[in-house]
């Protein structure tokens, strides 16, 4: 540097006379200015650029999990007469997916479609019913079945399916409706279930696999079973309906006011005006009977005002007349019998409940009350997600859902239509539902449970990140359990111990691992340590205690009898390498043992023998996930730790030498006590890279979800939950947004450890230069 | 003794003994890597033995190789199913490679040792490697053409070995024209279907322009749909040539097997084979699979596309990473002023360094894909829609993930190599009156040149190892088309690709027959460890030659 400094003042001086004339230098410094500010302002724009972007990452994936923190909102959209008058009741209504067409039923035998969002009639069908026919019952399949059906005061029913059919023509989407008759026969689509005039007071309708059922009780206490099971011909393809019917005896002691029947055609369940629901069993309907009564309201005086299934009729919501919202769904007692038992609860209204309605595919559902007010709840999260007052002081006799729960069909005692916005993307997702136990269907008690998918509609999606972060830490835990004494005791040793030949091969062999594809360790993992240890239980346990005490038997040895006889030929500062023989022989024996002892004390098979003592064993499981992330995870924590402890200052050791302590007392009094912040934040360094490790838990585990902490069983992480279910996923759906939620728990939790740990390690770093 | 203990030796050694596991882990680890994945190419030993299960059990002859053996205890065989003599209480069992995967159902089967014959390596013991079903192990009974038997025995396997070497040229010319040929004209036909649709859905045309661009479409699709046709010809002409020649194989339960030679890639006698004849035979099969492309679910044949992709990818994403990196560490250390706001972003872009690789996957799947992606396709892809173009995983959105998953890398190591640089040689430069731009672009950054290289290795070592994210934003177990080939504009970045990582994942664990893609997996395994440790070691040594340098300069 400094020759060239010197040449060009050389120059300068013998060439002046050379130089270019003022306005050209004038120039040339204009344009180095230029060139220099537009350097600074790339280099700061490309600077600031890579900033933003990392911290576009953290904004993203906030942005994405935001929308499951909001409740949502419903807005009254608009509100109008009746279409085809107020004159006649509403008795049902319903919507195409797409909103833009909706159907009404009416007690005087009409269909009437309407365009939902301004109510322009756009067809009338006319229901085949009797002219004098006065509807005493209505009841209906769950919504996305689309069937619903009248009673008549003749006895007579009338099962009816509603039609939306959509056409493209023009790039224009035309919907047009209609109305079938799912149970027509020769003599016409309605059925005379009396048969001698009684009027149907109660009706339940439902689809399943098994057909179209109907349960009608009639004003003389009859109660009527329907089945109509449609087999489908192999041989024509033909589809034949066979009808069969059941009678069954009303309960004496009540009045029933609402029946349901579910989807497997098993149960049937009345409410009463004394607040209790009737639990039959119909599934061998020629001996069907009544199996319970349970009390579903606080006092005997509150009727049960509305009951209606949620999707996939299992659960079964109620609502009272004291406004009370519960959820209730059959479990199994201590007897293995099924009974009727609460679930939850939800907000309750101010007025007596009069309708409910269950989402098309969600397990969420409406209720109204006869003031007025629309409550829109979800049952696994138990949320009240909205209320909203849509018809002031009159209450609501008919509400509906439209297909994607993207709006309510309310229609009030003055037959008043209401069309509700309904904006609720995320109703599955509360802080108690991701974090607490939940009460699932079908299961006897709360449990925290992962599992986002299923091949039924049916299925209620469970959200519990429990099970995931118990198994991110357990991984971490086993790996941190294998890798933190191998890793610091390797660092006292090479930072303080050993030759610094020795050590600089040491040092770069073990840091390079740090390098390896953690694909590669995680696939050896799976397919070779996992079946090795799964066939060589006991040599895991038997190295786990053999290696060490070999090596203090060696290094007894070595130090009283063969390196004095050898006349100390390898110097201090080699142990290492000495025992690696050591190691090897042990672990050999350890193996070629392991057959022997399953036989002397595990009668011959250990796997076996931990199952008899009711132990599980995985196959890939935290043992070998401990192993290998653990092994990820050494170099890491090796590598702080041996500089931290290295760069110990060494006056503080030679004072403490000086003073007559030993090596190992230097070490331990003087040298770790100073080094500890260092090889803490490395632990915490190697704690986040296994709490972010991805590929060695997807390949070493079997990645199902339990929360324990046997080292036998499997787990499944948050990470490898992620890279299993992201590809499944709909864009913006729930699950999406939990995945990415997942993602930035891993993300905060990494950081604010590295954070912490860079944090301690500054403040070491400043300690060791004022020493 | 006592005193032993109290003065710490052995505290001393177990410490070592902790240094001694390490490395025995590590080098356990590469040595096994190395000695399976190498060993798979060597053409391994035919055994030929009875085998009886129980004693009035039917005598059975086994052929195959020996996969591997391993002692266990006869409970846990009783337990799983196997017949062990009574007396027994330690048993050998050997994973016995048999092939012939289409007749017997399983290749991979556990035999007892203590229930088979001594082991016999008959000369004539034959394996092919076929281009479906997995490898057949027999013995060569005929040769034929057209049908007719040609010749038998040791006659039979001269012509046919003969016969082979011509067949496999033209079948290599058959998988040339289906993977390349057809493959470029399909793509042509394609690209004229999204015109056609983009002329459908442009309002501005006339009809009369409508009708006259559709005209010119058709005729290159009529163009385009003769040279297929020629091909398919050529092609189906080519396969109807090899279909001609056969042999009959005897399997080992005495079946008969007729194999048409156009499937065989391979033929070897393995006991037959000198050391030297073995070499020859590892070199050929190990350039088989660094060159070919995969077969039967990636448990055969090659690893091209993946080696292919993974390099790609890797170029794409330097390009992309070193200048950001570099200029925002140049920002960081030159220009910006250093105060408690830039300490705090350097902590954060070291510590993003440690942020779990599936959340920068997750944040390219969301942003990149289907946010940028996304919008991409509306603007410029409208005719696709709503099949995905640049919406869907592709090798550039996987570059740009990694891109900024290894930033951090390339901004700490090029910040070190900065902040290495005496501050005497940056005054001097000011001091002669160069500005600041100038002393950085001609003094400063030439300097810290290898500390930027340095971390560039670094970063593409980490890139290269990295599977979990690019599960998430392009990586696929099978890419029919590579992102390079010889349709306009050459360089596809919106196609998906393989990976030498996944590939390991895939087959591993993902694939129906793991036992057959195990020696594969270890072999594609030690071709990444290679290439990481390799570009490890050299960022290793730059950087160590650095500090070396500025030591000795700023003494």
């Amino acid at each position: 540097m400094n020759t060239v400094s010197s040449d060009n003042s050389v120059t300068q001086g013998a060439a002046a006379s050379q130089l270019p004339s003022g306005s050209a230098r004038a120039r040339l410094r204009r344009w180095r200015g230029v060139k220099d500010v537009s350097a600074k302002v790339l280099v700061a724009t490309f600077g600031l650029a890579v900033v933003g972007a990392l911290a576009l990452i953290f904004i993203y994936l906030f942005s994405e999990v935001m929308p499951l923190l909001q409740s949502g909102d419903s807005d009254v959209r608009s509100s109008y007469e009746a279409p085809g008058g107020s004159d006649a009741e509403t008795v049902h209504v319903g919507s195409n997916r797409h909103r833009s067409l909706a159907v009404r039923f009416t007690d005087d035998r009409r269909a009437i479609f309407f365009k939902p969002i301004s109510g322009d009639i756009t067809k009338t069908v006319d229901l085949p019913l009797p002219e004098d026919a006065v509807v005493t019952a209505r009841a209906q399949a769950e919504p996305r079945t689309r069937i619903s059906a009248v009673g008549l005061e003749t006895g007579e029913v009338l099962i009816v399916e509603q039609e939306f059919s959509e056409t493209f023509s023009d790039g224009q989407r035309h919907v047009d409706g209609d109305i079938k008759f799912p149970m027509e026969s020769e003599d016409g689509p309605l059925l005379d279930i009396a048969e001698d005039g009684t009027a149907v007071r109660n009706l339940a309708v439902q689809r399943g696999s098994g057909g179209i059922s109907l349960a009608v009780e009639l004003a003389d206490g009859r109660l009527e079973l329907i089945n109509f099971a449609e087999t489908t011909s192999f041989m024509t393809g033909e589809t034949t309906v066979e009808i069969k019917r059941f009678s069954l005896e009303s309960p004496e002691d009540a009045s029933i006011t609402r029946m349901l029947m579910d989807i497997t055609g098993r149960v049937l369940l009345a409410g009463d005006d004394a607040g209790r629901v009737h639990y039959f069993d119909i599934s061998r309907p020629a001996n069907a009977r009544r199996l319970d009564v349970r009390q579903v309201m606080e006092d005997d005086d509150v009727s049960v005002t509305a009951m209606e299934y949620l999707l996939g009729s299992e659960s079964l919501i109620v609502g009272g007349s004291d406004g009370r919202v519960t959820q209730w769904f059959l479990v199994r007692d201590e007897d293995n019998v099924r009974r009727l038992q609460q679930v939850r609860s939800f907000e309750s209204h101010d007025a007596p409940i009069r309708t409910i309605a269950p989402e098309y595919g969600r397990k969420g559902f409406a209720t109204a009350d006869e003031s007025g007010v629309v409550k829109v709840h979800y049952s696994t999260s138990q949320r009240t997600l909205l209320t909203q007052r849509v018809a002031d002081n009159r209450s609501i006799r008919t509400l509906a859902f439209a297909p994607r729960a993207n709006a309510l069909y309310a229609v009030d005692e003055d037959e008043r239509f209401h069309i509700v916005d309904v904006n609720n993307a995320h109703p599955e997702i509360s802080v108690g539902a991701l974090w607490g136990q939940v009460w699932y269907e079908g299961r006897s008690e709360g449990a925290y449970v992962w599992q986002s998918s299923s091949a039924t509609d049916e299925f209620e999606p469970k959200f519990s990140l429990v099970p995931l972060t118990v198994g991110t830490l357990k991984a971490a835990f086993y790996a941190m359990l294998f890798a933190i004494p191998l890793a610091i005791m390797g660092a006292i040793y090479s930072a303080y111990f050993m030759s610094p030949r020795m050590r600089s091969t040491v040092k770069p062999t073990i840091e390079i691992m740090e390098a390896l594809p953690t694909v590669i360790l995680g696939f050896l993992a799976g397919l070779w340590l996992a079946p090795f240890v799964e066939s060589n239980l006991p040599s895991v346990f038997s190295i786990l205690l053999l290696v060490p005490a070999s090596m203090l038997l060696f290094a007894w040895l070595w130090t009283r009898v063969i390196s004095p006889s050898l006349g100390r030929l390898i110097p201090d500062g080699w142990e290492a390498a000495i025992l690696i023989p050591v190691v090897l022989l042990v672990g050999w024996f350890c193996v070629w043992i392991s057959p022997s002892i399953e036989i002397w004390f595990f009668s011959g098979d250990m796997r076996q023998w931990l199952t008899d003592v009711g132990i599980t064993y995985d196959q890939r499981n935290a043992l070998v996930v401990g192993i290998a992330m653990g092994f990820a995870v050494i170099p890491t924590i090796y590598s702080i730790s041996e500089d931290a402890v290295f760069n110990v200052p060494k006056h503080l050791t030679q004072g403490s030498l000086a003073l007559g302590a030993t090596p190992w007392q230097t070490m331990m009094k003087v040298v770790l006590l100073t080094a500890s912040p260092g090889i803490f934040s490395a632990v915490m360094i190697g704690f986040g890279r296994a709490v972010g490790e991805t590929m060695i838990v997807l390949m070493a585990t079997g990645n199902s979800p339990v929360v324990n902490f046997n080292i036998f069983e499997g787990m499944r992480t948050l990470s490898a939950n992620i890279a299993v279910e992201m590809g499944e996923t709909a864009v913006g759906g729930t699950h999406y947004r939990i995945l990415f939620l997942a993602a930035l728990v891993l993300f905060v939790l990494t950081f604010v450890v590295n954070t912490a740990a860079e944090l301690v390690r500054q403040r070491l770093r400043r300690k060791y230069s004022s020493l | 003794m006592n005193n032993w203990f109290r003065n710490g030796t052995p505290w001393v050694w177990l410490n070592a003994g902790a240094v001694s596991i390490s490395l025995i882990m590590v080098a356990g680890l590469l040595g096994m890597i190395a000695v399976n994945g190498l060993g798979h190419f060597w053409p391994k030993a035919v055994a030929e033995f009875d085998y009886t299960e129980g004693e009035d059990a039917e005598v059975q002859r086994v052929l195959g190789e020996v996969s591997r053996s391993e002692t266990m205890t006869a409970a846990a065989m009783r337990e799983a199913g196997y017949v062990v003599p009574e007396d027994e209480e330690i048993v050998t069992r050997h994973l016995i490679k048999r092939g012939n995967r289409d007749a017997t159902g399983r290749d991979f089967v556990w035999y007892i040792g203590e229930n088979a014959s001594e082991f016999r390596y008959p000369e004539n013991a034959m394996v092919l490697e076929r281009l479906t079903w997995g490898d057949l192990i027999g013995y060569l009974k005929d040769y034929r053409e057209d049908g007719e038997v040609v010749a038998e025995g040791d006659e039979a396997r001269e012509r046919f070995t003969e016969r082979l070497q011509e067949t496999s040229a033209s079948v290599q010319e058959i998988g040339r024209i289906e993977r390349f040929e057809i493959g470029a004209v399909n793509y042509e036909i394609e690209q004229i279907r999204l015109q056609q649709r983009a002329l459908d859905l442009n309002p501005q045309l006339s009809d009369e322009e409508r009708a006259e661009q559709a005209a010119l479409l058709d005729e290159q699709r009529a163009e385009f749909q003769e040279r297929y046709d020629a091909l398919e010809d050529r092609r189906n002409e080519l396969r109807r040539e090899v279909r001609r020649f056969a042999i009959t194989a005897e399997l080992m339960d005495g079946r008969e097997q007729e194999v048409v030679l156009a499937d065989i890639v391979r033929a070897t006698w393995p006991n037959d084979m000198s050391v030297p004849a073995k070499a020859r035979e590892y070199v050929s099969v190990f350039w088989d699979f660094v060159s070919g492309f995969p077969r039967e679910a990636n448990t055969e044949g090659g690893i091209l596309p993946a080696i292919f992709g993974t390099v790609l990818m890797v170029i794409i994403m330097s390009i992309v990473v070193t200048p950001f990196g570099v200029l925002a560490a140049i920002y960081l250390r030159e220009y910006a002023k250093q105060g408690p706001l830039v300490r705090t972003i350097r902590i954060s872009v070291n510590n993003l360094a440690g942020v779990p690789s599936i959340v920068f996957g997750v944040f390219g799947l969301g942003f990149f894909i289907y946010f940028l992606g996304g919008a991409i396709d509306r603007t410029f892809y409208p005719e696709a829609l709503p099949a995905p173009t640049y919406g869907s995983p592709a090798i550039i959105w996987a570059s740009l993930t990694l891109a900024l998953l290894t930033l951090p890398v390339v901004i700490v190591s090029t910040e070190e190599g900065l902040s290495r640089i005496p501050s005497t040689i940056r005054q001097g430069s000011l001091a002669l009156g160069a500005t600041k731009a100038e002393t950085l672009w001609r003094i400063v950054v030439p300097l810290a040149a290898p500390a930027m290289m340095t971390g560039l290795i670094l970063a593409v070592a980490r890139a290269a190892g990295e599977v979990a994210p690019l599960m998430l934003v392009g990586v696929v177990k099978l890419a029919p088309n590579l992102p390079i080939d010889g349709s306009f504009p050459f360089l596809h970045l919106d196609r998906a690709f393989m990976h030498l990582g996944f590939h390991i994942y895939d087959v591993g664990f993902q694939s129906p027959n793991v036992e057959a893609g195990r020696p594969l997996v270890y072999a594609t395994a030690l071709i990444l460890v290679l290439l990481i440790i390799v570009l490890n070691v050299t960022a290793v040594t730059i950087r160590n030659h650095l500090r070396e340098k500025y030591k000795s300069e700023s003494d």
